[in-house]
């Protein structure tokens, strides 16, 4: 026990030089996916069938096929399409040949299609009086969705969207089947260096725990102070 | 390569891909059958746990569904699937020692991991649909003289699973998207497994990852019209 504790030590730094790998990738990939989320739902509930078909397919794509499959075909699939090109002499190939970036693109993209369909139900569920009363006022369509339905939209649909968090955090240990060196693939790198089985998984899972809880309070921060106006005064 | 060409790729000749993906089909659904059929027993059991009113299982139920949600997928099973292997060799290797060239089931090892992960999931949205039993229901079925167990099998579970329904429906939509995780692996000869293998061998990576996707999407419609269907027959005494 003692001898595992102490190789728990010397894995320890490797391991934890790690963890901005894995926050980074959840915070792109959340910052990117949530961003492109709002069209993708906008366009789910327009009238317009043009806009309306292709967004409801797309979420439908995203959900319905696993977000592995869809890490592979875009790093494999677009990786085939540039070796050999121009593209290999631009000043783009740095990113383009690591995987990070291509791993940053898969969540951002499967994070705008769950995230889209949370959306969706929230603006739907925004009460139609606030919406009336903003028109009263004289606010153009624009400030009605800047001001009055995006951030009610999103006030409703927060504690889902902390859940939501939590399984991109998760889900980026994904990244590590496609060579970027995050928790998890560090951890199994390690694994193979020196023939230990159990010892880095299990330092890698205290840290993704360690993850998950300072981040679970991060969005209670978060709902809190957007919620803020309905604490009563104490 | 033009576009015939590459959908003869997908012949069922012994050049074509096309026998190999139905396969991988077959056993993706295959593992996330039995997959959701052990984490529905886990789930019943993590459940009845969860409600008793016995503290230590309580306790173990709130620390498996609370260290299984934080823990990635990928982590667990690898975890599950080397540590399931070993514990089992072990205690085989303390009956006898007939047992020393035994090697665990990849398959098996695969399941149980994936239903270890489910189950987690599983206990939630079950341990929800009995809470939204109306307790009266209970009550009566007390007063009326059931045992305990008839009460669970004649009033909590046929009413649990209208509750449970849409929860359980998500959950095996995950579960068909979890089981590809077991492509990890690297003996396993699921649907993603064999998109792995096609492309790597003909190096049209595109084209056979969304050959996998697009099979994936199809287990997903299915899926969902069935739950759709069943939702109908459970809430038919329903308005």
């Amino acid at each position: 026990m003692d001898e595992s504790f102490a190789f728990f030590l010397t894995i320890a730094p490797t391991l934890l030089a790690a963890v901005p790998v894995t926050l980074s990738l959840t915070f792109f990939s959340a910052l990117i996916g949530n961003t492109l989320a709002v069209p993708v739902a906008v366009a789910s509930l327009s009238p317009n069938p043009l806009l309306r078909y292709p967004s409801a397919f797309y979420i439908f794509v995203m959900r319905g096929t696993p977000l592995l499959a869809q890490t592979y075909l875009i790093y494999y699939g677009l990786g085939e399409l540039f070796p050999g090109t121009w593209v290999q002499q631009s000043f783009l190939w740095p990113y383009l040949r690591d995987g990070f970036w291509y791993a940053i693109f898969a969540f951002s993209l499967n994070t705008a299609g769950y995230t889209g369909e949370i959306l969706r139900g929230a603006i739907m569920a925004v009460p139609k009086g606030e919406i009336e009363a903003a028109r009263a006022y004289g606010f153009s369509k624009g400030l009605i969705f800047w001001r009055v339905t995006l951030p009610r939209a999103i006030q409703i649909c927060l504690p889902t969207m902390t859940g939501e968090t939590i399984l991109l955090l998760k889900a980026t240990s994904l990244a590590s089947l496609i060579t970027v060196w995050e928790v998890m693939g560090t951890a199994r790198q390690i694994q193979k260096v020196t023939f230990r089985v159990y010892e880095p998984l299990i330092a890698a899972g205290i840290l993704y725990i360690i993850m998950v809880f300072v981040l679970t309070r991060l969005m209670m921060l978060v709902e809190r102070r957007i919620n803020r106006h309905r604490l009563t005064p104490a | 390569m033009d576009q015939a060409s590459l959908f003869s790729l997908l012949s069922f000749g012994p050049d074509g891909w096309g026998q190999r993906f139905v396969e991988g089909l077959v056993v993706t659904v295959e593992v996330s059958v039995s997959a959701y059929a052990v984490s529905l027993l886990l789930g019943l059991i993590g459940a009845s746990a969860k409600l008793s009113s016995s503290k230590i299982a309580r306790g173990i139920a709130d620390i498996y569904t609370t260290l299984v949600r934080a823990l990635p997928e990928l982590l667990l099973l690898l975890l599950i699937y080397f540590s399931g292997a070993d514990a089992i060799k072990f205690v085989l290797s303390l009956i006898s020692e007939d047992f020393d060239d035994f090697e665990v089931d990849p398959f098996a090892a695969a399941v149980a991991a994936l239903g270890f992960i489910g189950g987690a999931y599983m206990t939630e949205v079950m341990r929800g649909a009995i809470l939204s039993i109306p307790n009266g229901q209970i009550e009566a079925a007390k007063a009326c003289g059931m045992s305990r167990f008839l009460i669970l099998r004649r009033v909590i579970l046929p009413q649990m699973l209208r509750y449970a329904l849409p929860g359980m429906g998500n959950l095996w939509l995950s579960a068909t998207k979890d089981s590809s995780l077991i492509s990890v692996l690297g003996n396993t000869q699921d649907l993603l497994f064999m998109g792995y293998r096609a492309s790597a061998v003909t190096k049209h990576y595109g084209f056979f990852y969304s050959v996998a996707a697009i099979l994936f999407l199809g287990i997903t419609v299915i899926s969902m019209i069935i739950i759709r269907l069943l939702e109908a027959r459970l809430n038919r005494g329903y308005r």
